[in-house]
């Protein structure tokens, strides 16, 4: 039986809405590519053709050679995020892209610090490596470099701490992610 | 065998009977391969009409268009036509020499990084660095180039390597690309709910695009239009999609549309688009365009949703496998269509108050809107007009009816002047039956007109009916409307004697300056063999209205 012309069975346009399009959070996203001539011209291409800030991005290998993973953070209080990725999506050689969930994410950053350390501020950031749990991997009588491995927040504070001291150089690889494994029953 | 004859042998087992395009020395092993293939080479005279060719080919029949041309400054006058056929989604291949492998990256002679150059406009582009990929990537860019939302893919091929033997057998069923996945079907939930909320909608408007022409969906387009009194409009892209003359049928919309149509998508409360994709040519003023409306989106692409005007009811899927699904569910639905009664009733209104219309003269002067009409009726309204970028363009679009879709073939997003002649060539080596008329314009055709050679070469009978106002009238009425009348560089000067120069290259050159004789010219030009221009005098500052100033709203329609 079909229905009465203009039953309630019909949507209503008032209760029509479009999906937002800015999540105005901090977005990482992680990217399957084949390992092709050019795969990493065509991304940044992409992100300078339509206005895509990148804030970090990472390359490296994956278990299968002819495979590598890009990570790219992105800020969704700028770019709408779904339109990113929908793009990303459009490059032949990009197999998988994933929004990382933060909740359910493993994310890690590297960087090196090279600090000013004369002699009466050297236990102080010797002490502040010690907090962050980073390596001291080269002295200099002028000089102490940091290695500090961590989230991108842990590395920001890092930043801040040390800044003070004189912050000579500063080398960070951006973030690499991947998801965290469920927890078994 | 011979990696340039696996080439030849790729391009026959896509199907593909001809190919433009102008040898030199790095693509030389392919055009050895060809002297023995099964394929008619087509002898373009400019690589950038080589690939307009192409995109005629493809667009007037459906099939992917194929151009070569050699390394260096063969390969980068490709750019523009594969950034045309890029803004249009059209389906061509373009295979390209490259200097020797030993010598990228040295300079070396006619060496251009083409795959670099025409990276942010291809679908897709792969640049052979083995023998044995140069047939596997053939039909790879077959593949890519005609599936999901059709494109331009570029095919690389170093020198050495098409000279290198390797073993070659024709791939069957379709290429494997892990990370290349277009949708087809629409997600039926979605479009239910499409289909429920067009059922209650009172002001409902069908924008149609060039994504129903591609999906060759024309016919299921018109069936669901046709389930209830849908008010449609379609883009210049769309045009054929929905006979023009048809009691649903609003007029094209956007910068030059009907004010009908605008009106209509300003008021609407639902807005139903197949396969457009909201150009700013269409939206003008984002923030301001139909404001009253909630969007379903169709596409095939699922990046066009939301990227300029939020949809709230996205289907991502091809046309031709959402309309029939749509019109099933629309259906069974049984809409109440008197609903739709105001709306129609304004909508009359609108039609009867703004009619699209020109002034004609009172004398021998030939208007240019005239000159359209006289087309149309000449051809029947039957003919696969191509056009140059401009006014003439506008009013082709507005003032020939097309009922058929791939019978209107122009250069819409990239807006690429010299489109025109190169187009119609290449319709007509794919449609030999079909009489092919291009309406150029005078600044145009002057930036092509050494293709003439190609068409009296291969004898290739198109009719070039020449829209002459002596002017880029297109700029000289911006020039005169939103620049203070400060024409600057619009004026075409001395005029070259048209009929003469065509003469010139073995066409028949015919003029005509008198409405009087413009019909019958017309019919002459259409009935002589061989290529034909007809060099038509119009008025020299005739405005194309109406139209949406760029960047303002529907409602400001001037004209
Ligand atoms: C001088 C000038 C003036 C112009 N004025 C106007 C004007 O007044 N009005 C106007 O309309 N245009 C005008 N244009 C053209 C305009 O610039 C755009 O080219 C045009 O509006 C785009 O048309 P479209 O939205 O149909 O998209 P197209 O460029 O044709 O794109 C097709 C869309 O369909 C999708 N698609 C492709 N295949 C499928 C499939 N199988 N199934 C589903 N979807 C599919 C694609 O993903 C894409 O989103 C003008 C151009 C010029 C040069
Ligand atoms: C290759 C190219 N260069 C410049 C332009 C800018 N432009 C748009 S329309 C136009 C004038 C076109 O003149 P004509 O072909 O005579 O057509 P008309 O507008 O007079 O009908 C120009 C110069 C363009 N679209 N394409």
């Amino acid at each position: 039986m079909m229905g009465e012309p203009g039953t309630q069975d019909l949507v209503r346009l008032e209760d029509l809405e479009a999906s937002r399009q800015l999540t105005g959070r901090k977005h990482i996203l992680s990217l399957l590519v084949e390992n092709k001539p050019g795969v990493l011209a065509r991304i940044a291409g992409l992100f300078s053709r339509r206005g895509f800030n990148i804030d970090t991005l990472a390359v490296g290998p994956t278990e299968d050679p002819d495979v590598s993973r890009i990570t790219l953070t992105l800020d969704g209080a700028v770019h709408p995020i779904d339109q990113v990725t929908k793009q990303l999506h459009k490059l032949v050689n990009v197999i998988k892209i994933r929004d990382m969930e933060p909740d359910g994410t493993v994310a890690r950053e590297m960087a090196l610090f090279r600090v000013s350390a004369a002699v009466e501020s050297r236990a102080e950031i010797m002490q502040f490596a010690d907090i962050y749990e980073a390596k001291i991997v080269d002295v200099s009588r002028r000089s102490l470099t940091v290695e500090v491995t961590g989230s991108q927040d842990k590395i920001d504070s890092f930043e801040r701490m040390v800044r003070p001291h004189g912050l000579i150089e500063m080398a960070r690889t951006g973030e690499v992610a991947i998801t965290k494994s469920r927890p078994e029953h | 065998m011979r990696a340039a004859d696996a080439l030849c042998e790729a391009l026959k087992a896509e199907g593909v009977e001809h190919v433009f395009g102008i040898p030199g020395g790095a693509n030389l092993p392919t055009y050895d391969a060809l002297y023995d293939a099964d394929l008619v080479h087509i002898q373009a005279r400019h690589e950038q009409c080589a690939g307009h060719a192409a995109e005629g080919y493809a667009k007037a029949s459906g099939r992917v268009g194929v151009a070569m041309a050699t390394s260096g400054p063969g390969a980068t006058n490709l750019v523009t036509p594969i950034a045309d056929a890029m803004m249009d989604s059209v389906p061509t291949v373009f295979v390209t020499g490259q200097v020797r492998t030993d010598l990228i990256g040295t300079d070396g002679f006619q060496e251009a990084d083409v795959t670099g150059i025409t990276l942010p406009v291809v679908k897709h582009s792969l640049l052979v660095t083995d023998p044995r990929q140069i047939p596997d990537y053939i039909h790879e860019a077959f593949h890519i180039a005609s599936t999901g939302r059709p494109g331009p893919v570029l095919v690389d091929v170093p020198q050495d390597l098409s000279r290198a033997e390797i073993d070659y057998t024709p791939i069957e069923g379709t290429p494997e690309l892990p990370g290349y996945k277009p949708p087809t079907e629409g997600n039926i939930k979605q479009i239910r709910i499409a289909a429920k909320a067009l059922a209650n909608a009172r002001r409902p408007v069908i924008y149609g695009g060039g994504g129903i022409v591609n999906a060759d969906a024309s016919e299921e387009f018109r069936e669901f239009c046709s389930s209830d009194r849908l008010p449609v409009t379609l883009t210049v892209m769309g045009l054929g999609a929905f006979p023009a003359p048809h009691e649903q049928w609003l007029g094209m919309l956007g910068m030059h549309g009907t004010r009908t149509a605008n009106y209509a998508m300003d008021e609407a409360d639902l807005i139903v688009c197949v396969g457009a994709r909201f150009d700013d040519r269409i939206t003008g003023k984002l923030s301001e365009f139909a404001p009253r409306a909630k969007f379903v989106h169709i596409d095939v692409d699922p990046a066009e949703i939301s990227k300029n005007v939020p949809a709230h009811i996205p289907i991502v899927g091809d046309a031709a496998d959402v309309l029939p699904k749509m019109t099933r569910e629309y259906r069974a639905l049984n809409p109440d269509s008197s609903r739709l009664e105001e709306w129609w009733k304004r909508i009359r209104d609108w039609q009867t108050t703004y009619p699209l219309r020109y002034e004609d003269s009172p004398d021998s002067e030939i208007k240019p809107q005239f000159m359209v009409e006289a087309m149309y009726e000449a051809t029947d309204g039957d003919a696969i007009i191509t056009s140059d970028v401009g006014q003439h363009q506008m009013w082709a679009a507005q003032y020939y009816h097309f009922t058929e879709p791939r019978r209107w073939l122009n250069s819409g997003g990239l807006g690429t002047m010299g489109f025109g002649l190169p187009a119609a060539i290449g319709a007509k080596v794919a449609r030999p039956d079909d009489t092919v008329v291009c309406l150029a314009g005078d600044g145009s055709l002057v930036m092509v007109c050494q293709e003439f050679a190609t068409a009296a070469f291969h004898n290739i009978p198109v009719k070039v009916f020449l829209m002459n106002n002596g002017h880029f009238g297109m700029v000289r009425q911006w020039q005169e409307l939103f620049w203070d009348e400060r024409y600057k560089s619009v004026e075409m000067g001395p005029s070259p004697n048209w009929p003469k120069l065509a003469e010139a290259f073995g066409w028949t050159g015919m003029q005509c300056t008198d409405k009087s004789q413009l019909r019958e010219s017309m019919q002459t030009a259409l009935e002589t063999d061989g290529p034909v221009l007809l060099d038509v005098h119009v008025t020299k500052d005739e405005n194309c209205f109406p139209m949406i100033p760029a960047g303002a709203a529907a409602r400001d329609m001037v004209g």
